[in-house]
């Protein structure tokens, strides 16, 4: 035998003599169970009247309901109160009293009921008044609906009021709050309005109007609509939003975290390694330090080829090329800048010459780069604090050097002035004259 | 300069940084207290009375020019030494006309910090290399421009001489003093109020282009 616990906890002094009977088939669709008819709350839809009858007979209980429906639209609506009295009626299973029973000394309740219905049936005048047609015809029998739901709702037991406020519960949801406060209360209340005003305006076309009204309308009813639900779009919409920020932060915090992984990390990771090589950690730290500076603050990813389109990037990329390659530290100052033209490229990469000269030779601990753009010319110094030589001197290797700088600078009408003297290092001074032509697609 | 060892606040909300500092120095100056943000630095270097403070550009509680305004404003004789790791220019410009007497990069080493403690004690500028390079960059925009030209220009505190130029590329190209004063056939003296001279300037002149520069080189 089985217990449907409801039934026990929501009615314990209504067990009644039924209570012996066992369930009203929940699972045990059989030829009905001989007993008397009672609504079965257990397989509800709303106050389990379907389910009581197709238990009481033995049929499906979607079968009952599609019936019902059925008579519902055939009768113009009166299937509708129908059930409601049959609500009121028929006792819930395990039960022998109705709900009726006891809507019977509520006078609250009465009043309560006979007021909504007189409402309604005001509003069906005034519909009547306005030509209101079918309207009528469906909303007529629901005079005695609102009436019974008034009463099942101040007498039914807390179960029947739990199914009713799940039934308006979608109106509810619809609105964005499940309780409506006041705000949306008043909503609501003028979302009811436009909607009556709507509907009264559809139903009562005149042929005078006839254009007119069905438009107004149906512009009124949309406008309800919108009032109605427009909260719970806006709702959804600002969460699709809120979740596309945090998509956003999420990614960037995975592209700082695998920066700082990728380079920081492994750079921490080969200067423990290296720890016994000053020289090696003074490079790998500022290899590090430019790299980081350049994408904190400005913006620009080490990994992108530079392009060397500006006096300022190419004297960058010299900096970057020599302490890599050399392991020789470069301060680099840049006054000015200006776009590169064929005679600025031919002057950098003269003073990458110069500066991978100085990184090799002087054995200097760091070498300066200043590069000055002015108006009618660019110069870049390059100088060390290195051993120096004797210009007279000098190997052949390093000659060729200094030639291919001097020659380099002279084709282009530049000029290249080295100073240097053993044990005073090294000062290779640059300058190039600017065209006023732009740089050409080199 | 000076024969005594300069007493030192050092102000940075790095407290690695530092006790690496005050470890470092420890022989050549007396660092005799430490703070990690503004407020707090105002009251120490208020009570001690130093005569240099090595203050972080970037801290907590405001910008490293926000100590250098209220403690100028007590006690003028108080000299600042800028410090920071980032070497936007704004930041720097701002110390610097904010009273501080020089700005140098964290990676500075140690000797070369000591100096320049004790070349800010003695009422010296002290200018890294990148410091110069602003600076030539901020005072070499406007008069080049043709279409800048405007009443307050020839105001001497709007422009470099010629010399003060000089003297500020060759600190760019990271030559000391003692070297400038070699290179241009002067005293190491005039080399210092060269760069005083410039630092005055930048502290004192009210081209609106120094602000618009520091600006767009932080733009761009």
């Amino acid at each position: 035998m089985e217990h449907p616990d409801r039934w026990h906890r929501d009615q314990p002094g209504h067990r009644g003599p039924f209570g012996r009977h066992g369930p009203f088939g929940l699972r045990e669709r059989h030829a009905g169970h001989g007993g008397p008819l009672r609504r079965d709350p257990a397989d509800r839809l709303g106050g389990g009247v379907a389910a009581g009858i197709a238990a009481w007979r033995g049929f499906s209980p979607t079968t009952v309901r599609i019936v019902f429906v059925l008579v519902t639209l055939v009768s113009t609506g009166w299937g509708v109160p129908l059930y409601v009295l049959a609500w009121l009626f028929i006792p819930a299973a395990g039960t022998d009293t109705n709900i009726f029973s006891k809507a019977r000394t509520d006078a609250g309740g009465i009043r309560l009921a006979v007021g909504l219905a007189s409402l309604l049936i005001f509003v069906l005048l005034i519909a009547g008044a306005l030509n209101g047609g079918w309207f009528i015809g469906w909303a007529s029998p629901q005079v005695f609906s609102i009436a019974g739901l008034a009463l099942i709702w101040r007498n039914a037991p807390e179960e029947d009021q739990a199914t009713l406020r799940h039934l308006l519960e979608p109106l509810g949801v619809a609105t964005g709050t499940v309780r409506p406060n006041r705000r949306s209360a008043l909503r609501l209340v003028i979302a009811g309005a436009l909607m009556a005003g709507g509907l009264g305006w559809l139903f009562s076309a005149h042929a005078s109007l006839a254009l007119l009204r069905p438009l107004g309308g149906v512009l009124l009813v949309i406008a309800a609509i919108v009032l109605a639900l427009g909260p719970w779009w806006l709702r959804i919409a600002r969460d699709l939003a809120l979740e596309r920020q945090a998509k956003a932060r999420a990614d960037e915090r995975l592209d700082i975290g695998a920066r700082v992984h990728d380079s920081v990390l492994q750079t921490l990771a080969l200067i423990q390694r290296r720890a016994d090589d000053p020289q090696k950690v003074i490079q790998l730290a500022r290899m590090q330090e430019r790299e980081l500076r350049s994408w904190l603050f400005e913006g620009r990813d080490p990994d992108e080829a530079d392009e060397e389109l500006t006096v300022a990037a190419g004297v960058r990329k010299i900096q970057q090329d020599v302490e890599a390659r050399y392991g020789v530290p470069v301060e680099a100052v840049t006054v000015g800048d200006c776009d590169l033209d064929d005679n600025l490229t031919a002057l950098l990469s003269a003073a990458g010459e110069a500066t991978v000269n100085a990184a090799k030779w002087s054995e200097a601990g760091v070498i300066s780069l200043f590069a000055e753009v002015e108006p009618g010319e660019v110069s870049i110094v390059v100088r060390d604090r290195g051993k120096g030589f004797d210009p007279e001197a000098v190997p052949e290797d390093r000659k060729g050097l200094a030639e291919s700088v001097h020659g380099r600078m002279a084709r282009r009408g530049g000029t290249a002035i080295v100073t240097t003297a053993p044990g005073e290092g090294t000062k290779v001074t640059l300058k190039m004259p600017r065209s006023s032509l732009p740089a050409g697609r080199a | 300069m000076s024969a005594k060892t300069p007493r030192v606040v050092l102000v940075d909300d790095h407290g690695l940084f530092r006790s690496g500092v005050r470890a470092e120095l420890g022989r050549q100056v007396e660092v005799v207290g430490e703070a990690d943000d503004v407020q707090p630095a105002i009251d120490l270097i208020g009570e001690l009375l130093p005569d240099v403070v090595l203050l972080d550009v970037h801290l907590p509680g405001g910008g490293g020019q926000a100590v250098v305004q209220a403690v100028k404003a007590e006690h003028p004789e108080v000299r600042f030494l800028a410090l920071s790791a980032s070497d936007a220019p704004e930041d720097v410009i701002a110390v610097i006309r904010a009273g501080a007497r020089g700005y140098v990069t964290k990676t500075i080493s140690t000797a070369e910090l000591a100096d320049a403690v004790r070349r800010v004690a003695a009422g010296d500028a002290v200018f890294s290399h990148r410091l110069a390079g602003f600076v030539l960059d901020a005072f070499a925009a406007a008069p080049q421009a043709p279409s800048d030209v405007k009443p307050s220009f020839d105001s001497e505190l709007d422009q470099l001489t010629g010399r003060e130029r000089e003297v500020l590329r060759l600190i760019a190209q990271g030559y000391t003093y003692k070297e400038i004063a070699k290179e241009l056939f002067i005293s190491t003296k005039t080399v210092e109020s060269h760069v005083s001279s410039v630092l005055r300037k930048l502290q004192l002149s009210t081209r609106h282009q120094l602000t618009r520069w520091a600006a767009e080189r932080r733009l761009a």
